[in-house]
């Protein structure tokens, strides 16, 4: 899974396939990240607190 | 009892009722779980599978389930990468489904390995030239995405988006979903071909091997086709369920004949596809192996021609034809049997590509080897049957899934 | 590998005369015990009994007096495939199992196979088994159990290791004595020496002086299933055609031993 580790050949198919993989893993992290900060941001800024007030518990 | 969590404007039957729905498919769930726990204590000698069929039920649910929760990857496609908007109307349902899907396979997956504690060799060992490899590490990698795609519905409950945070957070994952939709497309494109590839590979086994493109048999692509193809008739299908069950109209017409039309000419090529991978396969492939195209199907008292018909005309040229005609689409019985018909097709294809594969023998003086499962195999089968059902059920009954209903389904 | 390596490098492989084996399962018995290989209290299934070496039988379907039966010792093939890649080792998703360069033997590594069994749905031959219950012996039997051989746990697959232990043990005894070449005699799986009709050779297949590289040359000589490409080391000698054309599948019109896929 990660260069170093014994089954780990620098071959293409090797880079190819663990290549895409990061690819993709870090897409989806980096797209979850900022959806996180971005809307850690936006709460503290007090935006989206409108829908908790006013409608009250029932 | 529960209403404060309902969506506002839908209708939804009393909390008793629901309870007892509840109680009555935990109690099958339960089962399936017993079940799980026994494969999981005292091994798979639970299970009827033996040294012929290393392969069986479990594979079979594991590749059917995914195909049919192919509805998620493509309709996602469609509508944020093809720009049919009008199916944002039915994403949540299918997105839904996929989840479901995905995480059965998953749980089959952990069941169904010997050494379930071992599962994480496949990550941390892996071999890149195994199709298995592909699968675990696509399937897992999609199975986050689906996650990500199902986090806004559940946090758009009317209780959980009054939390300031939930409510930003579920608005920036449907900003740029267009990113994770693309995404699960990519992974999707690989793993249900890489699970077409799991049959095609075995060279060792002429009824299952292909030719190919580079290091991918032809049932890679099959595999992807059929997936994006049949998935969609697998999301209308339980649309129509719930439509049945709840007694509502929750889809307009419009959204379903469009993706029922998009579906049909996907099943409607692959179709033609697959007759010519399986004439290519019959007349080329399988006898420079030694071995005739009716040798798979007789000489057994189970496996006959009648599989090939069931799968490639009853499920496949049947329901294409039926679903690329305007008429088929607009009779409201043709299209649901067509949609059947269609789930049936891939569920016969994907069980061809697992159970026919182990049983056909190959060795000339070795013999057929039939196989029925046992009832924890059944069981731990209908565990995630029983989970789908609740989680639609809970998720139907708390979440905006249908954006029509309230729409479609006024409350004076 | 070098080429000067790759000329060193060996395949080990057996040439077993169908015409011998007398099917009286000595070889079956020698690798039980030999690999610890576990049993049940019943053993009458077959398909989910473990037999790293298991003798079929063949009849060639005729009435008497034609009829005619042959045995065939079926341990695993050790299959090269093409360049290695055998139907069993390309699939393994951990790799778990390994085609080995320098022996030509293919190995199955116990505490890293976690039992998806794709390799089982792989082999055409039937020769890796899965453990459905974990080991259990007579008791006072896991005394007898061979130290060189480890035991297997519940839950993953197993297979013939054309008696690696027996190999490692010669190179030992070899590189103490500063040599870096085993003579033919030193290394031989207990399924040959325990065939009393001598039915099975073993040796290395590219060494002209061992006796197989002379006998899988034989007219008579074939593989198991040969035209799939799996490209095995395991070769099989018999007179009768009937034999050799219940090694491969043939269609109608093809003649015995003309259907070999190139390799």
């Amino acid at each position: 899974m990660f260069p170093g580790f014994f089954e780990w050949i620098w071959d293409g198919g090797h880079m190819l396939f663990m290549g895409a993989l990061w690819y993709a893993l870090s897409i989806i992290g980096m797209g979850l990240t900022f959806c996180l900060i971005k809307s850690a941001i936006e709460t503290q800024q007090g935006k989206g607190s409108h829908h908790g007030d006013g409608h009250g518990h029932h | 009892m529960d209403s404060a969590l309902i969506p506002e404007g839908v209708k939804r039957c009393s909390f008793g009722k629901f309870m007892v729905f509840i109680s009555i498919v935990s109690a099958v769930l339960l089962w399936g779980v017993y079940a799980m726990l026994l494969c999981w204590l005292k091994g798979l000698n639970q299970t009827n599978m033996n040294d012929y069929y290393g392969f069986a039920l479990w594979i079979w649910a594991d590749l059917a389930v995914i195909a049919l929760g192919g509805g998620a990857f493509f309709s996602g496609f469609l509508k944020y990468l093809v720009g049919k908007d009008e199916l944002k109307n039915i994403i949540n349902y299918a997105v839904l489904i996929g989840f479901i899907c995905y995480s059965s396979a998953l749980l089959i997956l952990a069941i169904d390995i010997g050494q379930p504690l071992r599962g994480w060799f496949i990550f941390w060992h892996a071999n890149v030239h195994s199709m298995l490899t592909e699968v675990a590490f696509c399937l897992s990698c999609y199975f986050g995405v689906l996650c990500i795609e199902y986090i806004p519905l559940v946090l758009e409950n009317r209780q959980l988006n009054k939390v300031p945070f939930f409510h930003n957070f579920a608005h920036n994952l449907h900003e740029i979903m267009a990113v994770f939709a693309a995404t699960g497309a990519f992974l999707s494109f690989f793993h249900q071909g890489s699970l077409g590839g799991v049959a095609g590979v075995l060279f060792g086994r002429p009824f299952a091997y292909r030719e190919g493109v580079f290091v991918w048999p032809w049932t890679f692509f099959l595999f992807t086709w059929s997936a994006a193809a049949f998935g969609p008739c697998f999301t209308l299908s339980l649309t129509k369920l719930l439509e049945k069950i709840s007694g509502k109209k929750l889809v307009k017409d419009n959204v379903i004949e469009l993706l029922a039309k998009i579906s049909g000419w996907m099943i409607f090529t692959y179709t033609i596809a697959k007759i010519a991978d399986t004439y290519y396969w019959a007349v080329v492939t399988a006898p420079g192996k030694g071995q005739t195209l009716m040798e798979f199907y007789t000489g057994n008292a189970f496996y006959g021609i009648w599989i090939l018909v069931l799968e490639v005309i009853i499920g496949g040229l049947i329901p294409g034809l039926i679903l690329i005609t305007n008429k088929g689409r607009k009779n409201k019985y043709l299209l649901t049997t067509a949609i059947i018909l269609a789930c049936i097709g891939v569920s016969v294809n994907r069980w061809v590509m697992v159970l026919q594969v182990m049983a056909v023998p190959v060795m000339p003086f070795d013999t057929w080897a039939l196989y029925y499962p046992s009832w924890q195999e059944v069981a731990t089968t209908i565990l995630p049957v029983a989970y789908g059902v609740l989680l639609i059920g809970i998720s139907y009954r708390y979440m905006p899934i249908f954006p029509q209903e309230r729409e479609l389904n006024p409350i004076d | 590998m070098s080429a000067k390596e790759q000329k060193k490098a060996k395949r080990f492989g057996m040439v077993i005369d169908l015409d011998k084996c007398t099917g009286c399962g000595a070889c079956m018995v020698a690798c039980m015990a030999e690999n610890n290989v576990p049993f049940k209290k019943d053993e009458s299934n077959k398909l989910d009994s473990i037999t790293w070496m298991r003798v079929f039988k063949l009849t060639n379907g005729k009435e008497y007096p034609d009829a005619d039966v042959c045995y065939l010792p079926r341990p695993c093939q050790h299959c090269e495939g093409h360049d290695g890649h055998s139907p069993c080792v390309s699939v393994c998703p951990a790799t778990a199992t390994d085609y080995s360069r320098e022996t030509g033997i293919v190995s199955q590594i116990y505490t890293r196979c976690f039992g998806c069994r794709y390799c089982m749905a792989a082999c055409p031959y039937h020769a890796r088994y899965f453990n459905w219950w974990d080991p259990v012996w007579p008791k006072g039997m896991e005394k007898m159990l061979s130290p060189d051989v480890s035991v297997r746990m519940r839950g993953i697959v197993e297979k013939c290791s054309f008696c690696f232990h027996r190999y490692q043990r010669a190179m030992d005894k070899a590189h103490l004595e500063g040599r870096r070449e085993l003579a033919e005699n030193e290394y031989q799986t207990a399924c040959t020496q325990a065939c009393p009709a001598g039915a099975i050779t073993f040796g290395d297949l590219n060494n002209p002086g061992h006796a197989v590289y002379k006998l899988k040359q034989s007219p008579n000589a074939f593989r198991l299933l040969e035209r799939l490409g799996t490209n095995t080391k395991v070769y099989y000698v018999s007179e009768r055609e009937w034999v050799r054309r219940a090694g491969d599948n043939y269609l109608a019109h093809e003649k015995t031993g003309q259907v070999a896929a190139a390799h």
